[in-house]
């Protein structure tokens, strides 16, 4: 048996990003843009669902971000997920991958009792792959990154082939140990109609409080109550459950600061147009080769 | 405060013995940021056997070389490798720590910055010191750590302002090789290894590594295609084109994720850096992230359908048209004039 907790993010889905959600300033308007589940994390949560398949065990996901990054928790509950948690605090804001690091390291250890870590090797808005090694050395154990398959688990370690700098190599690690995934490790479930059925109601305290606007807190106190009772209430870790250092947190915590940033417009410049005919081309092969580039 | 280090360190990667090429870039990055700063440039060399490293490091401008040497280092592991260089940084605390953005600078450099509580920027494509105003504090001699983020899509100038040590990774090819024409006094210092128990948390069971047979650094003539190509059967016509004019076969990011082409011949800040005699980039718009791995090539020529594409901004030849028109017109008109 073997408990692993996966980490997951949603992301804004950089790949299509168009003209509308960049701001006058030149920067990214991010509640414009889709928010996404990184498909990274999916496949690390995939591996850990069929750990606990082969093997038996818990697997808990567990996410940093705003109220609504509980849609990709409902995501990991309908593929299998058997517990969620969602990280969520207006004092988390603008962590960078240490601030973040720091958080997710301390709700792990809340959670406790894991042999596996499982996170994906980076997200497609930062492509850092930061986050899990920093996370790893917070909770001083080994780290296995770029991992391209799942090889065996054994009692006291789990025998993995992960890519290394032209080439793989075939590594056995002792439990605890934080492996963070590539996407092409596993093919993701898809949701299982019958989880979708059970878990598409499961909301987090923002969500009931969204639901109960304008009504007594008393009235929410009920709502989670009754949520928890049909198993469907997701936990919120905020900076005071987590008993964070404030000073670590959000943008207090995190050492890079963003000085500049720019948009760089690019119009149709100065290049020389080619007509797209044999003749043109000929012309332009004509060029290149006075260049010494052909022939 | 205490007084800030004036040393820039770049760690030194080897595989087998052998240093990787973007350590010497590194260390010729970190000798004029050095100069910049009035510091010195010092190399971490980890592993077995790595004296030889470590002298030829001198060549790039070093005035040190730290080495620790063990049989037991010989090849990379995470857990020996980051404890060591944990020590070294938390007690030194040079001011800059420069990591290749390779596979295992991406699993080192995020366990130092972690247990060092510093900062970290991940694939840089260009780092200098200045002076600058923040928040109304002046910082002196600061290294500003440029990159494109969100996706490729802008570019950010990064700074760790207010902790001891400024962290960041660069990819392969991004910064140029040169040797610095100081000649240095050979000067390498040995730090003893201590063996620990978590050294062996995790054991190499097997190693399996191939010289790539792709080294789009050296080609000088690339033909990379993009998303724009729309299927794998019109990604063939980059190989035919490639094949015809004797060039290597490239890609954008969009055309690795659509599975075009394998990850190892992405061009772009995620990918590799090339400066060509000539690149030619076929349904590719041109995102920063993209741009940023070729528009050093000596000539470009951009072959696109959409006129407004960004990718003609740093073109000095453009094509509007068709992919699948163009490719073959491009191959008859060559084959006829070098027949």
């Amino acid at each position: 048996m073997f408990n692993s907790i996966v980490l997951v993010k949603q992301v804004p889905d950089t790949a299509n990003i168009s003209g509308k959600v960049m701001k006058d300033d030149g920067t990214v308007n991010r509640s414009k843009l889709p928010a996404i589940f990184n498909h990274e994390d999916k496949v690390a949560l995939e591996l850990a669902l069929r750990i606990k398949e082969t093997y038996g065990g818990k697997v808990t996901a567990i996410t940093m971000g705003p109220p609504r990054a509980s849609d990709i928790l409902r995501e990991c509950l309908f593929m299998g997920a058997d517990a969620v948690y969602l990280i969520s605090d207006r004092k988390f804001a603008g962590a960078d991958t240490l601030a973040t690091s720091y958080v997710l390291s301390e709700a792990i250890k809340k959670i406790g009792n894991y042999d596996l870590i499982f996170a994906g090797r980076q997200a497609i808005d930062g492509d850092t792959a930061q986050v899990g090694p920093q996370t790893a050395e917070k909770l001083h154990i080994p780290q296995v990154t770029y991992v391209e398959e799942i090889i065996s688990c054994q009692k006291d370690t789990v025998t993995i082939r992960k890519k290394i700098d032209g080439g793989y190599e075939i590594v056995e690690a002792a439990y605890p140990v934080l492996l963070t995934v590539l996407k092409d490790a596993a093919d993701t479930r898809p949701f299982k109609a019958k989880r979708i059925m059970a878990y598409k109601n499961a909301k987090s305290l923002t969500d009931l409080e969204g639901m109960t606007e304008g009504n007594s807190l008393l009235y929410t106190d009920k709502l989670v109550h009754e949520y928890e009772e049909k198993n469907l209430f997701i936990p919120t870790f905020t900076m005071d459950e987590l008993k964070l250092d404030p000073e670590r947190c959000g943008v207090k915590g995190s050492p890079t600061k963003v000085f500049k940033i720019e948009s760089v417009v690019l119009a149709g410049g100065n290049h020389i147009k080619i007509d797209a005919t044999k003749t043109g081309i000929g012309n332009l092969i004509d060029q290149l080769m006075a260049d010494h580039i052909f022939g | 405060m205490n007084k800030l280090s004036n040393e820039v360190w770049v760690f030194i990667e080897q595989r087998n013995g052998k240093a990787a090429d973007v350590s010497f870039e590194l260390l010729s990055k970190g000798h004029k940021l050095a100069l910049n700063m009035g510091g010195v440039l010092k190399a971490v060399i980890i592993g077995d056997k790595v004296k030889e490293i470590a002298k030829e490091t001198f060549k790039y401008g070093v005035s040190e070389a730290l080495v620790v040497e063990h049989p037991g280092l010989l090849a990379y592991k995470t857990m020996p490798y980051s404890r060591i260089m944990n020590k070294l940084v938390n007690e030194a605390k040079p001011r800059i720590v420069l990591f290749g953005a390779t596979i295992i600078g991406r699993d080192l450099a995020p366990r130092v910055a972690s247990n060092t509580k510093s900062g970290l920027t991940a694939d840089c494509t260009e780092l200098k010191i200045e002076s600058i105003k923040y928040l109304g504090k002046e910082f002196k001699d600061l290294l500003m750590q440029i990159r494109p983020a969100f996706g490729g899509n802008i570019i950010a100038t990064i700074i760790t302002p207010d902790n001891p040590t400024q962290i960041a990774t660069v990819r392969e090819g991004v910064m140029e090789k040169h040797l610095s024409t100081a000649t240095k006094e050979i000067k390498i210092t040995e730090i003893p290894y201590i063996p620990d128990p978590t050294d062996e948390l995790v054991k190499i069971i097997e190693q399996h590594r191939e010289e790539s047979k792709i080294n789009l650094k050296a080609a000088s003539i690339i033909v990379s295609g993009g998303y724009g190509l729309g299927t794998r059967e019109n990604f063939k016509l980059i190989y035919d084109l490639a094949h015809t004019i004797g060039g290597e076969v490239a890609g954008s990011r969009a055309a690795v994720d659509a599975g075009f082409i394998p990850p190892e011949r992405q061009v772009g800040q995620t990918g590799v850096t090339v400066r060509p005699k000539l690149y030619i980039a076929i349904g590719i718009s041109g995102a920063i992230q993209h741009r940023a791995g070729m528009q050093e090539a000596n000539k470009i020529i951009a072959i696109n359908n959409d006129p407004d594409a960004p990718i003609f901004g740093v073109s000095h030849y453009g094509i509007v048209g068709d992919a699948a028109e163009v490719i073959p017109n491009f191959i008859e008109a060559y084959k006829q004039k070098l027949k």
